[in-house]
């Protein structure tokens, strides 16, 4: 069984944001008006954050820092653990998910998550004239519940999957061609669209993969590994 | 109709206790439906909010919780004061505390269903609230909140309802020019009660035995509501001291809450006899020791922080102390703490008053309290204080379901107390010898009388 983990290299990453708008395209998630936005409401599944400036001694640094933010699907989900009715959960591939179908919009979840990658859908979703009209029809294949792209009712939760949609669509891709499935098969929109190529993808558990080989890096680290939660998205130090 | 003899026993204030049930003034009328009128406006804006959604809401991210949760709190914590008087200081053997038992348990019962309305408010998709059945996840402090305020209602419940019975009987026999529709309430509800030794006897001992289960209770139910918050890696929710805190603070505001019933009671219903001053002096011995331990609270929680210094508690500390919450933090403070105290110890001694005074500012504190504990930690998450720092305004929409929600426990309140006896009077008797109840034929048809004719 495959454990998906993405590797983002900071020294590469030009805060671009064409990750969080491939996702946007990619998911459907909601576009809000200014207003809602200067609320906080916005909903970005990856999100690209300036970092504060900070003097080092006597050197006031000029350079802008960024950190690009995709959900970390900790092997240990704080969130999965306060969820009270299983709607979000980590399957067997180690991916977070969460079922748009079950939840009950409690917000236990966004509140547990220290790294606030989920997002709550304070009205109905809605999109401009025309943009509707092309929001991507991609279904999680399964279970038959409101998973990944599916457009979300209001009240609910969502957050970043992966792209669990690709994964599925790769398997279903492979089968019809009569052969194996392989993970190069499986690439989400954010790391596809990379701009800086400084995001990677694949399996943390075969040792020849790039993601597996980036991790051992010396600039490798994951955010608030004090906190326990084991991200599998990792990332790489500038410099 | 019954044919039985009945025996109850004898107490002074009986006619005067039962008086406010003899009487229902426009005044009183006028009082219930300003305060539906209140209730129905919330229920009109919580349509709103369900047709549009939680976006009518001042919340956003990250702050996820606001009023709504803080309100959840306050209602539980309120909750507590009956249960603390009626279950701890029965087992501690406190005999003044009979009086007011039932006054203090109308509020654990009438809040708690508030502050269930609460939670139902606040979620995203209430329409969905059954899945808490269906696919519940014990791992899940929101769960274990669900069971422990499903069990606390429900036998807050029973333990009212046994308390109450021997008075139903009482009215069942003593109220015979109240209309048919109320006798008949009364002789369903007393649930054939005689009065015999045997029934006191039996009586006495499920309450007691019950009064140790509700103690358990009352302990795990605030702690568990602090869990909610204490489970989390957030800084300022994730320390151990949470659960005692939040059980203190309840426990403090309830019976803070019993003092301002208690003196509304005695005003409006003329029970000076029944709820004679000693009580005020009793509760405000309570209160001076729940105010010192809060501040003991207080500053054992706040000192670890700041002598830890870890960065992202401090961001929580400095947003409380100094930062965008300091003006509510230090009213709370002052609120809670400072004015109470000093009106306690030097004021308040043998003046209701003044007891009052001390209370709603204790009330309007806790609730400030419950607000500084979840908010502020919201706004400087663990990681995202670096990133992203929240700010919060609740809007209309959330005031006026608030205050909706308070109306609402307030009407039930009064209403209740123009129908049951608020004083238990066969807990406050003073012989035991049961005075003998002849059955006699009730009225068919009957309206209330003014107290006039009954004095």
């Amino acid at each position: 069984m495959p454990k998906w983990s993405m590797v983002i290299d900071l020294d590469k990453c030009v805060a671009c944001q064409g990750c969080s708008i491939a996702c946007r395209f990619e998911n459907n998630t909601p576009i809000v008006p200014p207003s809602e936005a200067a609320l906080g409401r916005s909903i970005l599944w990856n999100e690209v954050f300036p970092l504060r400036h900070e003097e080092e001694g006597a050197i006031a640094s000029d350079q802008a820092k960024f950190l690009t933010r995709p959900c970390m699907h900790c092997e240990n989900p704080p969130c999965v653990k306060v969820c009270p009715v299983e709607a979000t959960y980590q399957d067997e591939e180690g991916i977070v998910r969460q079922n748009y179908a079950r939840c009950i919009g409690c917000r236990f979840c966004t509140v547990g998550c220290p790294y606030g990658v989920r997002y709550f859908n304070w009205y109905e979703p809605s999109w401009e004239e025309g943009l509707d009209q092309h929001l991507n029809p991609d279904r999680v294949s399964g279970r038959g519940d409101l998973e990944g792209p599916a457009v979300r009712p209001k009240g609910v939760v969502e957050k970043c999957t992966y792209c669990i949609h690709r994964l599925h669509k790769a398997h279903d891709r492979a089968e019809a061609e009569g052969r194996a499935f392989r993970a190069e098969d499986y690439v989400p929109a954010c790391v596809q669209t990379c701009t800086g190529k400084a995001r990677f993808f694949g399996d943390l558990d075969d040792p020849n993969s790039s993601v597996s080989q980036l991790a051992q890096s010396r600039r490798a680290f994951r955010l608030l590994e004090e906190a326990g939660t084991h991200p599998k998205t990792i990332y790489l130090h500038e410099g | 109709m019954r044919r039985e003899t009945t025996y109850h026993p004898e107490n002074k204030d009986t006619t005067a206790v039962l008086a406010p049930l003899r009487d229902l003034p426009n005044r009183d009328l006028l009082l219930w439906a300003l305060l539906a009128g209140v209730v129905g406006v919330g229920v009109l804006a919580y349509v709103r909010q369900f047709i549009l959604g939680l976006g009518v809401t001042g919340m956003n991210r990250p702050i996820y919780w606001g009023v709504y949760i803080t309100n959840f709190v306050f209602f539980i914590g309120l909750a507590h004061s009956g249960t603390f008087i009626s279950a701890i200081l029965r087992i501690a053997g406190a005999e003044w505390r009979k009086p007011l038992t039932r006054a203090a348990e109308a509020i654990t019962l009438f809040s708690l269903p508030f502050g269930v309305a609460s939670i139902v408010v606040d979620m995203g998709r209430p329409d969905r609230l059954l899945n808490v059945i269906i696919y519940g996840r014990f791992e899940s402090p929101l769960l274990w909140d669900f069971t422990a305020v499903s069990l606390y209602l429900f036998s807050s419940v029973v333990f009212f309802y046994l308390s109450l019975l021997p008075d139903i009987a009482l009215c069942r026999d003593r109220l015979n020019d109240v209309p048919s529709w109320q006798q008949r309430m009364y002789r369903i509800l007393a649930l054939g009660w005689k009065g015999t030794p045997g029934q006191y006897h039996r009586l006495e001992k499920v309450l007691d035995g019950m009064a140790i289960f509700m103690t358990l209770v009352v302990v795990t139910v605030h702690t568990v509501v602090s869990w909610v918050f204490g489970m989390t890696l957030q800084p300022g929710w994730h320390t151990a001291l949470i659960g005692p805190f939040f059980l203190l603070g309840a426990i403090f505001s309830g019976t803070a809450a019993v003092v301002i019933v208690l003196a509304i009671l005695r005003r409006v219903y003329k029970l000076e006899e029944a709820l004679p001053l000693s009580l005020f002096n009793s509760l405000r011995k309570l209160l001076i020791v729940f105010s010192i331990g809060w501040l003991y609270m207080m500053i054992a929680e706040h000192l670890t922080i700041f002598y830890g210094n870890m960065p992202e508690e401090m961001e929580v500390f400095w947003q409380r102390f100094t930062g965008d919450f300091a003006s509510i933090f230090w009213l709370m403070v002052i609120f809670v703490f400072f004015i109470p105290l000093y009106i306690f110890l030097f004021r308040a001694k043998n003046s209701i008053k003044w007891m009052v005074i001390a209370s709603i500012l204790i009330n309007i504190g806790m609730w400030l309290e419950r607000y500084i504990v979840i908010i502020p930690t919201e706004t400087r998450p663990r990681l995202l204080y670096e990133l992203v720092q929240g700010a919060y305004t609740p809007t209309l929409t959330e005031w006026i379901i608030t205050l909706s929600l308070f109306a609402g426990l307030v009407l039930l309140y009064a209403i209740f107390t123009r129908f049951f006896p608020i004083i238990p009077l066969w807990e406050t008797t003073e012989t035991l010898a049961p005075e003998e109840f002849q059955p006699r034929r009730r009225r068919i048809f009957g309206v209330r009388r003014r107290r006039k004719e009954n004095a």
